[in-house]
């Protein structure tokens, strides 16, 4: 049997943070599901496994290589909220992950264990189309309810008031991973990084959570030999740094890719980042509905206006809705400062 | 609890807005997607403002106010937000200004000179796309369009779930529903929730402007119950302020040869609906419960959702069809005018009476009762485009043959009102029959007055207690449908409020300014000396005169069938005249 203080005891101890990019601590959500199911009718779970932000595949990684351990966390999740309150678990991929990896969870749920959670649990999968904003919480929630896919303001935050107005506990894939650990002890404060780009050993990695970025790229043995960049905790949203600021830790989403310096073409690569962040913008706010699509068509015009272009940049980090619209100015921003000063 | 807007402390509740409580301090702060009786949506990120301590800029809209929490906003930071956002904005609205009916008070054009925004760094980026055409009463241009989803949210909150928004990101856009279970009601509500105009009426000022200026035609207005109450409004008059006698005097100057208030109109639908009624209650076949039909967009709604209804709507025509074809023969007849020659143009609250005008069975030898509809504010626009001093007009009065009406029909602008007014003259025409016992002959049905969605009240009659129900708000008609046969009289008005929130009506419209208008028109109602509508003897004279020649199939009565969605068509848009001039 589970003790459910025992459980957030050992989350505490093992110092869990969120995957997802928010790094929000783990405890301390799970407290919040569970006070606010006390009032509420039921509650739901969410395994958010819908990787968006190109550069990270570690999602996909560890449904492929621990399902045993994911569904374990799942369990965990659905034993200390309180199995009886909880309506539904969600298990929400990506198109190429459910093809590739949900049948192999589905073995897993099949043990006789699991069976109550079997019955309850339900794949989702990821539209093609605004693959990175419906990964935000709240946007995910009106996905699974058939609303328009846009984040939602907060507060009511999703543990207190998410799906259906209920208590929803959202967690990323690698957080119900290392939960199962944790609870048996075996956490060791580790966590998945994404390599990829212009090394040799592109890949998933599990390293300790704290290496600095070249220690990541010396242990996996893909420090590049010519000069060379890199974009730490994303390839849309992450911030980019040249080869002497390597000496921190990624923050955000765990990814680092790394762009070659004498054949990248920084305008390309704008033109990249902003046809992203356009492609993905869910319309909801001024910032960045029109933002974006300004800045595409800005980086492209041949009567280019820096001066515009940096006032819309600016207006991004200051005035969107959601983390989605702030989060491309740091990719331009530090490209800027850490590359061309 | 205590907090600091510009460095000045101020007072608010919890679970206030730093909006609300800035402008209950008279502190300005821009908006365009706010309404204060949808859902805050904080979309557009023009009523920024800037807390210490703070990240990031927040919306003013959704931020509840902290104690202790010092916001600030008029600093360099949020004007230069503010600024941005507007030019952004600016850029998607293809600027149709020269004819635009918003123009006088248009925010965004009042916004772009206060923050200085820079017009000519972006294109139009919206100009090619379509406007959406609903009937002949409202239309969605996709090229004035913000995104603000104002328009997506009045049309789910009306039940319809009509306009929808299709694709994401800066390709979205507000489309008709394909789905073949919804239809347009032309209620208009998309179009009073509209910040810029790219949800509006389909306007008819511009033939009406036309058919003044010829001399061969008689042209006439006749002016609704609830205009009075809130065209001041448009001119910095209170909100309520009976303005009949400015409308009467304005009207003529635009040109009108005469000028008649559908109250009087408003009376004989009262009449046919008492009438009707006790008709209903001696017939043993009768389909219960009756239903009011002087909505136009109700009885659009029960023709498309449910025409298993039909049976139940009362035959009475709407007030101001009554009036036109009254005008186009009894009045006709007598100065002497050949009805050919008689244009009506009818001044309503209301975008679904457009639609209403054009219904085959409201016509009279091929011809439209009623020619031309303008809302409260075309009429507005008018008046403003002739450079009417609307506000010091002196007010005229009212020297038709067809009278004021009773104050019955100064309450049909209200939900409750032509239910009361029925009521009004049923009880008393049934008490007449029964002579002996009074039963309930009461003048005033106060429990079926105000905003509240959903209202009842039972009436002795004869042998029986009636069971009345009001709904205004089309949505709230699901919550009568599961007992529906518990009533036996129902009023629906289609936007929330009646017609003083109608669809055609000034621009803001919100709850608290209905309350005002509400009062403006009970306010009528208790100054009239005749209250009842079978009190007009002038009314009785034209209904005998309607009944003697055998006139009341083409005058009085009407009838409904059912409808297989709305008519939509779609324009594609031309590169404005605006934009050319200006590249």
């Amino acid at each position: 049997m589970i003790n459910s203080r025992s459980i957030i005891k050992k989350i505490e101890a093992a110092g869990l943070v969120g995957r997802g990019g928010a790094s929000y601590s783990t405890a301390q959500k799970w407290a919040v599901v569970k006070a606010a199911l006390k009032n509420k009718k039921s509650g739901y779970i969410i395994l958010n496994g819908a990787e968006g932000e190109p550069g990270v595949k570690k999602d996909g990684y560890i449904i492929n290589h621990y399902p045993a351990e994911v569904i374990a966390g799942l369990y965990l999740a659905d034993q200390f909220l309180g199995t009886a309150k909880i309506k539904k678990v969600y298990i929400f991929l990506n198109q190429e992950y459910y093809k590739k990896y949900s049948a192999g969870l589905k073995v897993i749920l099949e043990r006789p264990k699991y069976k109550f959670l079997e019955a309850k649990t339900e794949f989702f999968v990821k539209p093609e189309r605004l693959a990175y904003i419906s990964g935000e919480e709240s946007a995910l929630l009106n996905l699974i309810e058939g609303k328009k896919v846009e984040p939602r303001l907060k507060p009511p935050f999703p543990a207190e008031s998410g799906l259906y107005d209920q208590p929803t506990l959202i967690n990323n894939t690698e957080t119900f991973y290392n939960l199962s650990l944790a609870v048996k002890n075996k956490y060791r404060d580790t966590r998945f990084y994404t390599i990829d780009g212009a090394v040799k050993h592109s890949g998933v990695y599990n390293l300790a959570a704290n290496l600095t970025i070249e220690a990541v790229l010396r242990q996996t043995n893909n420090w590049p030999t010519s000069l060379f960049f890199v974009q730490a905790g994303g390839a849309a949203s992450g911030e980019v740094l040249n080869s002497h600021q390597l000496e921190r830790p990624v923050e955000g989403a765990g990814s680092i890719r790394v762009y070659d310096l004498s054949s990248t073409v920084g305008k390309k690569l704008f033109q990249s980042w902003i046809k992203f962040y356009q492609e993905q913008s869910c319309g909801k706010c001024t910032a960045c509905r029109e933002g974006t699509y300004r800045l595409a068509e800005l980086v492209s015009s041949p009567t280019y206006d820096d001066g515009l272009f940096w006032e819309i940049v600016d207006n991004l980090a200051d005035s969107s809705f959601c983390a989605l619209g702030s989060s491309l100015p740091e990719a331009l921003r530090s490209y800027v400062n850490n590359l061309k000063k | 609890m205590q907090f600091k807007i510009d460095d000045k402390i101020v007072e608010g509740r919890e679970g206030q807005t730093i909006l609300e409580v800035a402008r209950a301090q008279g502190i300005n702060i821009p908006s365009l997607c706010y309404h204060p009786d949808l859902d805050v949506k904080a979309n557009c990120r023009v009523c920024l403002v800037e807390i210490k301590g703070r990240h990031k800029l927040v919306t003013a809209c959704s931020t509840l106010i902290q104690p202790a929490m010092e916001v600030y906003t008029t600093s360099p930071r949020v004007s230069a937000a503010r600024r941005l956002n507007l030019e952004l904005i600016i850029a998607e609205h293809t600027k149709k200004c020269g004819d635009c009916l918003i123009l006088p008070d248009c925010q965004l054009l009042q916004l772009a000179q206060e923050y200085q925004v820079k017009t000519n760094r972006l294109t139009e980026r919206k100009t090619l796309r379509q406007t959406y055409r609903f009937g002949s009463a409202v239309e969605v241009d996709g090229s004035q369009c913000i995104d603000c989803q104002n328009c997506v949210e009045a049309c789910a909150r009306q039940g319809i779930n009509y306009l929808k928004i299709k694709g994401s990101g800066s390709n979205q856009e507000v489309m008709p529903s394909r789905d073949s279970t919804a239809a347009c009601v032309y209620c208009g509500q998309c179009t009073l929730h509209c910040p810029v105009s790219a949800a509006q009426e389909q306007v008819a000022w511009p033939e009406v402007e036309k058919i003044l200026k010829d001399k061969s035609k008689v042209v006439i207005a006749q002016f609704a119950p609830s205009i009075r109450v809130s065209l001041g409004e448009e001119f910095g008059l209170p909100y309520g302020e009976n303005c009949e006698g400015q409308i009467i005097t304005a009207l003529k100057k635009l040109g009108f040869q005469e000028v008649l208030d559908v109250n009087f109109g408003a009376d004989i639908t009262t009449m046919v609906e008492a009438e009707e009624l006790l008709a209903r209650l001696r017939d043993k076949r009768a389909a219960w419960p009756m239903m009011t039909s002087c909505c136009p967009s109700w009885v659009s709604y029960v023709e498309f959702y449910h025409p298993e209804l039909i049976p139940n709507l009362t035959t009475a025509r709407s007030p101001h069809i009554h009036l036109a074809g009254a005008l186009k023969t009894y009045w006709a007849k007598q100065q002497g005018i050949n009805a050919k020659n008689i244009v009506v143009v009818s001044i309503m609250p209301c975008t679904a009476k457009k639609e209403e005008a054009r219904r085959p069975e409201l016509s009279l030898n091929g011809q439209p009762l009623v020619d031309y509809v303008l809302t409260t504010r075309e009429l507005a626009y008018l008046i403003k485009k002739a450079k009417i001093d609307f506000k010091n007009l002196v007010p005229s009065t009212n020297q038709s043959l067809f009278n004021s009406g009773s104050g019955a029909a100064a309450i049909y602008g209200a939900s409750g009102g032509v239910m009361e007014s029925a009521l009004r003259t049923a009880v008393s025409l049934v008490n007449k029959e029964s002579q002996n016992k009074i039963f309930d002959n009461r003048l005033e049905f106060t429990e079926v007055r105000g905003l509240q969605g959903f209202k009842e009240a039972k009436i002795q009659f004869p042998g029986q207690r009636l069971k009345v129900g009001v709904i205004n708000g089309l949505s709230n008609f699901s919550l009568l449908l599961p007992k529906l046969k518990d009533y036996h009289y129902i009023e629906v008005m289609a936007c929330p409020g009646g017609c003083i929130g109608g669809g055609g009506q000034p621009l803001p419209t919100t709850k608290a300014i209905c309350e005002k208008r509400i009062a403006g028109l009970y306010k009528i109602d208790k100054s009239r000396i005749i209250r009842r509508a079978h009190e007009n003897t002038a009314m009785q004279t034209y209904y005998q005169w309607v009944k003697d020649n055998h006139l009341s199939f083409q005058l009085i009565y009407t009838k409904f069938k059912k409808s297989n969605g709305s008519l939509v068509k779609s324009v594609v848009n031309k590169k404005s005249i605006f934009t050319q001039l200006f590249k």
